[in-house]
């Protein structure tokens, strides 16, 4: 599941092996914590740390994976997962404590963060305050002759809608722009890879839905290599080509978005995407899925089951209104509750309903 | 690697100057207070504390400044109120009469007070010349203005809806301030105090020129035994108990400091404050308006009117002086004093700025292992002790230290500016490190993603963030330098003195001419601060603290 390139060959793109990644913090160091809605006004300087209070935590725990050339794959886990920490070890922000990370087969331990030729967006879209809008995305282009330098700060300024913002000052613009900006200026520079840490994460609801949508396709016409940090998993199953999923530092499963909903791996990784109820050999043989294996397990999602009037009889337990369809609870032969959406409101204490194995997830 | 030596070096230039021009003096103060003749002996302690004299003197400096502390907070608070909460035409110069004071060398606040209380002055006949409460006053003039930005600072920032929740449960307005105010303002109350205190206990200049022969605090008699009596174990010994007065004074203050930005941490975003009304705001508006023009404006304005004021009326006779040397009673005429206080203050500017910067680049650094966090603690502390240290003990440390091999410093000029330094550094710092503090880090990380080099991002993060600051931190080191009167009158050599030390020795002499022309050069130097710290605070960073 890990490497699928055999053992010595030469891969191709990012190579993570075995990475482990050690903090040691104080108890009152703030730095890292999670933004919150106000980007810009609201970050508190770290105080000096006290003597006394220092801990280890251990954020990333052997972590494997590979990110082909072209690639945009999604780190998805809760806070503290571990998946900001790894991005940082990635692009050197944080140092490694084992394992290697690796570029083209090649160890990336002694190249600084300056040399990786990587891309990073942050949380908070962190424009240089003292730059205009041009200067912070000319920024990172020192390799391209000054001549072209205009040329291709106009075409990255074009291509996440803010032609023609050149000469903007950084503190005129929407949380949405800076963070246009910052992708603007993480891409002009054409890394050989963007890494994304929740880039979209500050901002409100309407606004990150947009954002998704203009980042994939930037993402997609640039053709550019990414992993993307996230906690959403619409976000994640929206832009990436694989999904890697990981909880207290270690790697649960990395695979595509649609095998990661059908086979996930383990009940940890069902729950986590909300396949969250799981069948009894008394609701398979009620629902014809025959036989459990004894060590498979079926897992219903929110879509798995379906209203059918020759489907199994089951109680109503509850229905709440959500955006454009309802949200019904119900309760199977086995007595556990399960969830499914309807179009509208059901009158009467009963409804039929049906599965099929295309529609039930495989755990293992 | 090379980065880590790199750091470890930009931290080593400035500790090793703290350590030749600031530790080795003191230390070796201190030790001549214990071994006066080569092996360790209490003798000159016991035979300054059992002096009368000595009991006197710390007396009067613990009576002087609590007495100044208790005044400064009593008037300060109405005053916080009444500039800070409540929004009336005029509000921005009461705001600049009430912030001058400050900024002011204590030479000229004294030769102020005193053109108040001579025989000829307004309040000559009350006879407070060369007495406590005048002392206390001008103490009171020179930290109103820290008790009503401090607390003023934290009271338009508290959170109006603790307030309105104690009204609404039924307190009255009285109970109101008492139970719930005045206990969010406590932090500011008590730091502000603090550091008044502080600033009361080591006032040297304006104890100098207002004092007389009988008076004494700990400051002053540290001078008079090393100067007029040589007696350099008896100055050691109370140099070393003004050291222990000080660094409690300071100790108390930066905790009470580091309480106040915690309890700032509730501060709302809109704006506290109301218009002024007459029925709510009639009491503490009467105070401090008695304040602004009795305490503030009066002696000001005194001192200029006697500048103007010569034997045939008003003229400008005491100005057009200040090109002689008064009648042979200076060494040279004044404006070249002048010259020499420009040159030493823009030789101690550019020192305390390099060295400012070096130390606040290193200790905003967050290295990942705990020694060299605990290394950069350190290090920050250390370059605050001058603070703690009053200018009259890095004076005379310099004195006993630096005027033998290997560093024979005394008959140069280089002595003054260096002392100046000194005194200036810890406020370069405390401008500069919060500004660097604030800066997020993820735009230092931007920038080496990027591409940008460590040098690089030094440049165009830190080094473009603290030039933010840099304004407000040569103000600071400028205008301190020009008024520095504690070390440069011991290190300034008797024909080439600086501006406030010319200003002492006229307003010390007998004769209408030697005063008028003393308060004509007051007027000059006080100008002079006032311009450059006006000019600075116009480039205060927001990130900047009160003091």
């Amino acid at each position: 599941m890990v490497n699928e390139a055999g053992v010595g060959q030469r891969e191709l793109g990012l190579g993570v092996d075995d990475v482990v990644v050690r903090y040691r913090v104080s108890g009152n160091d703030e730095r890292y914590s999670t933004p919150s809605k106000r980007p810009l006004v609201t970050w508190v300087p770290p105080k000096r740390p006290s003597a006394g209070q220092e801990r280890t935590i251990t954020a990333v725990d052997g972590v494997s994976l590979h990110v082909a050339p072209g690639e945009v794959v999604a780190l998805l886990g809760a806070s503290g997962s571990g998946k900001s920490s790894l991005l940082r070890a990635i692009a050197g922000l944080e140092p490694l404590a084992a394992g290697r990370i690796t570029w083209d087969g090649r160890d990336l331990a002694g190249t600084p963060t300056h040399k990786r030729n990587f891309g990073m967006m942050f949380q908070e879209p962190a424009l240089f305050p003292s730059l205009s809008v041009g200067k912070n995305v000319a920024y990172g282009l020192h390799r391209t002759p000054r001549a072209q330098r205009g040329a291709v700060v106009a075409r990255f300024l074009e291509l996440v809608d803010l032609a023609g913002h050149e000469n903007r000052k950084i503190h005129e613009l929407s949380g949405g722009q800076a963070q246009r900006v910052a992708l603007a200026r993480a891409l002009a520079p054409e890394p050989r890879l963007l890494l994304l840490d929740e880039p979209l994460s500050a901002l409100d609801r309407g606004l990150r839905e947009h954002l998704v949508g203009v980042l994939g396709e930037v993402l997609r016409r640039t053709r550019t290599t990414a992993v993307h940090v996230t906690h959403d998993q619409d976000e994640a199953f929206a832009l990436a080509d694989r999904v890697a999923i990981l909880a207290e530092g270690r790697l649960l499963q990395y695979d595509t978005p649609d095998a990661l909903w059908r086979r996930p791996a383990s009940v940890e990784v069902a729950t986590f995407l909300g396949h969250d109820t799981f069948l009894t050999q008394a609701d398979a043989e009620a629902f014809g899925l025959g036989e459990l294996a004894a060590d498979s397990i079926l897992a219903l999602g929110p879509e798995s089951l379906s209203l059918d009037p020759d489907g199994v009889r089951v109680a109503v337990r509850e229905q709440r209104a959500r955006r454009g369809y309802v949200a019904v609870t119900v309760v199977l032969p086995s007595g556990q509750p399960a969830q499914l959406r309807v179009p509208e409101m059901i009158e009467g204490d009963t409804i039929s309903v049906r599965t099929d194995a295309d529609s039930v997830a495989v755990v293992g | 690697m090379t980065r880590r030596v790199g750091w470890t070096l930009a931290g080593a230039i400035p500790l090793a100057f703290l350590g030749v021009f600031f530790a080795w003096p003191v230390a070796t103060l201190v030790a001549r207070g214990f071994f006066p003749e080569g092996t360790f002996t209490l003798d000159g302690f016991a035979q300054v504390f059992a002096e009368p004299r000595t009991w006197r003197v710390i007396t009067t400096t613990l009576a002087q400044a609590a007495a100044g502390t208790v005044v400064a907070v009593l008037l300060g608070v109405p005053g916080a109120w009444v500039l800070y909460r409540t929004r009336f035409p005029g509000r921005w110069l009461v705001r600049v009469v009430v912030t001058v004071p400050f900024v002011l060398p204590s030479v000229v606040v004294g030769v102020a007070f005193k053109s108040l209380v001579i025989s000829t002055g307004p309040l000559g006949h009350l006879g407070l010349d060369q007495s406590f409460a005048i002392i206390v006053a001008s103490l009171v003039f020179f930290n109103y203005a820290l008790v009503v930005r401090t607390v003023g600072a934290l009271w338009a920032s508290l959170d109006p809806r603790t307030e309105q929740a104690a009204s609404v449960l039924g307190a009255s307005p009285v109970r109101v301030f008492l139970t719930v105010t005045l206990r969010a303002l406590a932090p500011a109350i008590f730091s502000a105090a603090a550091l008044v205190f502080l600033f009361c206990a080591s006032a040297y200049g304006v104890v100098m020129v207002l004092g007389g022969a009988g008076y004494g605090t700990i400051e002053t008699e540290i001078w008079f035994l090393t100067s007029q009596l040589l007696d350099l174990t008896g100055a050691a010994a109370l140099s070393i108990v003004q050291l222990v007065v000080v660094g409690a004074s300071l100790i108390v203050a930066n905790r009470l400091q580091a309480s106040q930005a915690r309890s700032q941490r509730l501060r709302t975003d809109a704006s506290n404050e109301t218009p002024w009304s007459l029925r709510r705001d009639a009491l503490p508006t009467a105070v401090t308006a008695v304040v602004v023009v009795g305490l503030l404006l009066f002696p000001i304005s005194t001192l200029v009117q006697r500048s103007l004021t010569t034997a045939s009326g008003l003229g400008l006779d005491h100005y057009r002086n200040l090109a002689t040397t008064g009648g042979g009673t200076l060494s040279v005429p004044v404006w070249d004093a002048v010259g020499n206080s420009l040159r030493t203050a823009t030789a101690a500017t550019v020192l305390a700025l390099v060295l400012g910067l070096l130390v606040s680049l290193v200790v905003s650094r967050s290295p990942r292992h705990e020694l060299g966090r605990r290394g950069l603690g350190l290090l920050d502390a250390a370059f605050m002790l001058p603070l703690g240290v009053s200018a009259v003990t890095v004076g005379f440390g310099f004195l006993i230290t630096l005027n033998r091999p290997p560093l024979d410093l005394r008959s140069s000029m280089i002595l003054v500016p260096i002392a100046q330094a000194i005194v200036a550094l810890p406020l370069v710092v405390r401008v500069l490190l919060p500004v660097l503090r604030a800066i997020d880090p993820r735009l230092r990380e931007a920038a080496a993603v990027l591409g940008a080099p460590p040098g690089k991002v030094l440049r165009d993060v830190d080094l473009a963030f603290a030039a933010r600051g840099l304004g407000l931190a040569t103000g600071f080191a400028f205008a301190t330098s020009l008024g520095e009167f504690g070390a440069t009158s011991f290190l300034a050599r008797p024909d080439e003195p600086t501006l406030p030390v010319v200003v002492f020795r006229l307003i010390g002499r007998p004769g209408l001419e030697n005063q008028g022309m003393g308060m004509a050069a007051a007027v000059l130097l006080a100008v002079g601060c006032a311009l450059v710290m006006g000019l600075a605070e116009r480039m205060r960073p927001k990130e900047a603290t009160t003091w």
